[in-house]
């Protein structure tokens, strides 16, 4: 039965980019940092930004973040327009982010302090993410105790503590060693599966952008554009046991023909601008 | 426990500074006994000792302790207080910093006790003289190490706060204080040095207050053994001050 009420039609993307530029002003002049960047990602999708060293990501992670502005574009969450941080958007970072001076329960309770929600219950929902990304039992040790791959769960349980819609991730395990980094790498699969969590990761590892992703977006060494968008067909539900597999090498293989090309480009460039350094010199 | 952790444990350090202290007093009392110092200008250390018990019953020296002590405790109140506040302002307003932090910085090598006769003129012969000179004589490295913790606070750090949307005082609350706790208390026990050589020099200068008075006392009556003993109440007073902030920093800080 018609009820007389208009539905507004859902947004089929939860998040979109849409021509976003961005340029630095340095004594060198005007850089193009990132440059007409446009993709959308849908809800429940894990999508990763791959890219040589300087093409931009971290900008694009900052700008979609909201803690960089003055850039032309808009970026979307679900049709509203993101102007300075977005309370949909969590973000973890690439440095060690955990707070110090707090236990891992307190840093994972942190968000949920912040807006208000009283000791106990928070605690008791901190706890719940701490058990999630595997540190139960730790709830009370300091990060100086912990290890880098731990910390960066602490931090990782604290983005999902204030169930963000998006969960940002700027290259969170690129401290870590190989063997950490896939196991962690299955840890963050497992969540996103369980939550059904929005996920984009930006990285520079392959490995890690396959191992976890439904698209790769890779992007051009500067100015940063979208080069080409990989589906990764791999079957869910997905562990690191993925790796061996003959279609996760092919993927990898096929990525690193476009990457191959830019990281090079990247190489010569930082190259030339030593040798122009050491000129004027 | 074996010795060699034992030696390494924090009872070990404690008891070897113990140690350390007590050769060192038995090292001067044989020097003063064989002759190598002048028993008229350092008393034998036993006699500091005996003095002690004397000092105690007729100089009331507990009860000038303690008003030292409280004069101190004013002074270490008044530096967090303002000291904290002006640091903070300091690191909030730009212009402010590159305006005064200089100024600051001498403040910290001005000779302030000098200024005693300008104080007394201002507050009388009273504690508040005392605690005032002590105030400001501790004040500029309170400012100073909290404008230079504030301002070492990790980009990430402050990053968190935004991603989490916290308000300008929910990120100086949660975020920056916090991360500048260690550099705050360095500036804190560098103030409370200052503020203690000050309090107990100017009770001396202008015969007034605790120790420094009773110190200046028995000093003119030339009863050295009691002056020395005098003087090992002020080093005792800057240990329980020095140990309170300590507690307070690890009870704040106990990742630390």
């Amino acid at each position: 039965m018609a009820t007389g009420v208009a539905t507004q039609p859902q947004p089929t993307h939860l998040l979109e980019v849409e021509r976003v530029t961005k340029r630095f002003i340095t004594s060198e002049g005007a850089i193009t940092a990132v440059d007409d960047i446009s993709f959308s990602i849908a809800p429940g999708e894990f999508v990763s930004i791959i890219g040589p060293s300087g093409c931009g990501k971290s900008t694009l992670f900052n700008i979609i973040g909201g803690l960089v502005g003055d850039y032309e574009g808009r970026v979307t969450v679900a049709g509203d327009i993101v102007s300075g941080t977005h309370p949909a958007i969590g973000m973890v970072f690439q440095e060690e982010s955990t707070f110090p001076w707090r236990t891992v329960l307190e840093n994972v309770a942190f968000p949920l302090e912040v807006s208000g929600v009283a000791r106990q219950t928070r605690l008791e929902r901190a706890e719940h993410f701490v058990s999630m990304v595997g540190l139960s039992g730790f709830g009370r040790r300091f990060p100086a105790e912990l290890s880098g791959g731990m910390r960066q769960r602490v931090a990782l349980a604290r983005t999902l503590a204030s169930e963000p819609r998006i969960l940002l991730m700027d290259e969170p395990f690129a401290a870590l060693d190989e063997q950490t980094r896939l196991l962690l790498g299955d840890k963050v699969l497992q969540i996103q599966q369980e939550l059904k969590q929005t996920t984009l990761l930006i990285t520079h590892n392959l490995t890690e952008a396959v191992q976890l992703s439904d698209r790769v977006l890779v992007m051009t060494y500067r100015p940063g554009r979208l080069k080409r968008v990989v589906g990764i067909n791999l079957p869910h539900p997905r562990d690191s046991e993925v790796v061996s597999s003959d279609a996760f090498g092919h993927y990898v293989a096929e990525i690193w023909q476009d990457l191959r090309e830019e990281a090079s480009r990247g190489i010569r460039d930082d190259e030339s601008r030593v040798l122009k350094a050491g000129a004027k010199r | 426990m074996t010795l060699k952790a034992w030696a390494r444990s924090r009872g070990g350090a404690r008891v070897l500074g113990a140690v350390t202290v007590v050769a060192l007093i038995a090292g001067v009392e044989a020097l003063i006994r064989a002759g190598f110092i002048n028993r008229f200008i350092v008393p034998l250390p036993s006699q500091i000792l005996a003095a002690i018990p004397r000092i105690i019953v007729e100089e009331n020296v507990l009860h000038r302790f303690w008003q030292t002590a409280q004069e101190i405790l004013w002074a270490s109140l008044l530096l967090a207080a303002v000291g904290i506040s002006l640091g903070a302002l300091l690191h909030r307003f730009r212009i402010l910093r590159l305006a005064c932090e200089t100024w600051v910085a001498a403040l910290a090598a001005a000779p302030i006790v000098l200024m005693y006769p300008l104080f007394l003129v201002i507050f009388g012969r009273s504690a508040t003289t005392i605690v005032m000179i002590g105030f400001a004589a501790g004040l500029a490295p309170v400012i100073l190490k909290t404008v230079e913790g504030l301002s070492g606070t990790r980009r990430v750090l402050i990053d968190v706060g935004r991603s989490f949307k916290l308000s300008p005082a929910q990120q100086f609350w949660k975020i920056l204080l916090p991360a500048a706790l260690p550099s705050v208390f360095v500036g804190l026990k560098l103030g409370l040095i200052f503020a203690m050589i000050n309090i107990v020099g100017v009770e001396f200068l202008i015969n007034f207050g605790g120790l420094g008075q009773l110190i200046n006392e028995l000093a003119e009556r030339y009863d050295l053994p009691g002056t020395y003993g005098a003087i090992c109440f002020v080093i005792l007073a800057s240990i329980v001050f020095f140990d309170v902030t300590e507690r307070l920093e690890r009870w704040l800080r106990p990742s630390e």
